[in-house]
């Protein structure tokens, strides 16, 4: 085991998840982080307080703990904009980034796409960043078109500005939650504006491991997820440019989005609370404020030098068993992806493979990953995938390693 | 769980009976499992009521192809009422161990398309009367 720099061992303590052994009697070995994250004490403890100190509803009550439910969800508004770079009337709360690009879908996507239109994927999208596109196409008789992956998962930008030719929109995962592919914003925003279309990036994969700045991505919409960045479940984000917001019409409608209603007409609030109809999910979105005070303590730049430290580990022990037919997909670049590594080992299934592990309290993901398409043009069955967060150390890629012993072993390889 | 991998399974999983496809059958269902991938198809092939032969194909984990290829052997000579009828238990004693509840998806897969083919075709048959 290589000794990590201390500051990983403090984190840990603060997962209590992390101290709980398996009914086996394993220590939990948790490289699922992709899936959905941890959660420290700090943000279980800021939705026990929020349940016992000041629960009430917000935006209406006048006495003193609706005010402070109030004050305390505006504020996390304001602790996730600065998170991202943004101003805090740009973060919509929504519960999760599927809901965030739906939202976008049917507001934007219904007043701007027309028929003929194209909009812009790429391979590797996650179902949620796909299958709204497809509907919004079908609804409109727009175009989908696809940005190409080669056999090992990098992107191939080669045609970009012919893809972009008569495009609306651009959607597209910042990282990929099959592969960790990191998308070079840096390349396909500036071209997508320069031919017209509005940018969504699917950010579920990128704001919990990448440092993120949406003025500096000049993003147009930036998504993602609480549960992903050690956050509750339930709450996520829509960020969106206020001139963008300004002008869309509403999702959703009901209480709590509008300015004045009248028995046929109803005149809506400006952005973001024109888009949260309802009560909102006021414990999440406070205890998602207390999340990324985490994150931004621990320090974003951090994050990801770890993850990237404990990818380059990974691969190169995960190489070991190349010759026992460990099959390793993605790019085996540490510095273009994000900890997320996918692999098969000989003839053994991902879910078999995943249960053995389960055994020894390892748990990973195991099948097509909400990516679908990709497995089948990959020809991949399933694929059995490790990912990593903040609280993960090279003790946990030497359990992955033994764990792959022990199924060699049942399997006979 | 580990324990489930045992030598008979490994050997169904690699070398799985009645694998392939009949050339003529009487009755077939497909299903899937869209959680893991798992896919099976099955094919029978009936005598007067009575499976004659029967053929399996697909793809997925040890647990899926595995008890698939067990139930193949099962039903060879049963009548097709009976096979509509075949409980889950009837796989758990051919896989021979307990299975954990979140792969029970996975083993009952063949179970599911077998009895969905034996259902379809019974339902197509006229009424006794
Ligand atoms: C890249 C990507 N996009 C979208 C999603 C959907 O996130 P959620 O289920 O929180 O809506 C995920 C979650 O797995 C993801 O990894």
């Amino acid at each position: 085991m290589i000794a990590t720099d201390g500051k990983t061992e403090q984190i840990i303590a603060d997962f209590p998840i992390l101290a709980r052994p398996t009914s086996r009697g394993k220590r939990l070995v948790y490289l699922d982080s992709a899936a959905t994250s941890q959660k420290p004490r700090a943000v279980i403890q800021a939705l026990v307080d929020y349940y016992e100190q000041y629960n009430a509803n917000i935006h209406r009550g006048v006495y003193e703990i609706a005010a402070r439910a109030t004050a305390e969800f505006e504020r996390a508004r304001v602790k996730l904009a600065r998170f991202i770079g943004a101003d805090a009337r740009e973060v919509v709360w929504v519960r999760n980034t599927t809901e965030a690009i739906n939202l976008v879908a049917y507001s934007w996507g219904n007043a701007h796409v027309r028929a003929g239109d194209a909009i812009l994927l790429t391979e590797l999208e996650h179902h949620s960043d796909l299958v709204p596109w497809q509907l919004l196409a079908e609804r409109t008789g727009a175009q989908l078109r696809f940005i190409p992956t080669d056999d090992s998962g990098r992107y191939v930008l080669d045609d970009l500005d012919a893809l972009l030719d008569g495009c609306k929109l651009v959607a597209c995962a910042h990282v990929s939650n099959t592969l960790g592919t990191i998308l070079p914003l840096e390349t396909v925003v500036p071209r997508a504006h320069a031919a017209g279309a509005v940018v969504l990036v699917d950010g579920a994969q990128g704001a919990p491991h990448l440092p993120v700045d949406v003025k500096a991505i000049d993003a147009d919409f930036y998504t993602f997820s609480g549960h992903k960045m050690l956050g509750p479940t339930g709450i996520g984000v829509l960020y969106g440019k206020h001139t963008l917001l300004e002008a869309m019409p509403p999702f959703f409608s009901g209480g709590d989005m509008i300015r004045k209603v009248e028995y046929a007409h109803t005149t809506f609030s400006d952005p973001p609370r024109r888009f949260e109809a309802g009560t909102s999910n006021n414990a999440d979105a406070i205890a998602f404020g207390v999340a990324v005070d985490y994150l931004h303590e621990v320090g974003m730049p951090w994050v990801r030098e770890h993850e990237r430290r404990l990818t380059a580990y990974a691969l190169e022990r995960l190489a070991g068993f190349e010759a026992r037919g460990l099959a390793i997909y993605g790019p085996r670049d540490p510095a273009t992806i994000s900890g997320v590594i996918s692999f098969n080992l000989a003839d053994v299934h991902a879910h078999d493979l995943a249960s053995i592990l389960d055994t020894e309290g390892i748990c990973v993901r195991a099948g097509h990953h909400c990516t679908m398409p990709l497995m089948e043009k990959m020809g991949w069955a399933a694929t059995a995938r490790a990912s990593f967060y903040i609280y993960n150390t090279e003790a946990d890629i030497d359990a992955l390693c033994d764990g792959l012993e022990k199924a060699a072993r049942v399997f006979g390889i | 769980m580990d324990d489930f991998y045992r030598d008979y399974i490994l050997d169904h999983y690699r070398n799985p009976r009645n694998f392939g496809h009949l050339e003529k059958s009487d009755a077939q269902a497909e299903d899937l499992n869209p959680l893991c991938g798992d896919q099976i198809r099955i094919e029978l092939a009936l005598d007067d009521g009575v499976v004659r032969d029967v053929r399996f194909s697909g793809k997925g984990c040890a647990i899926s192809q595995a008890s698939a290829s067990m139930l193949t052997e099962r039903v060879k000579g049963m009548k097709l009422a009976d096979v509509a009828k075949l409980s889950k238990d009837a796989v758990l004693e051919d896989v021979g161990i307990g299975i954990s509840p979140t792969r029970m998806k996975c083993a009952m897969l063949g179970l599911r398309v077998l009895r969905s083919a034996a259902i379809g075709e019974l339902a197509g048959w006229p009424d006794e009367e």
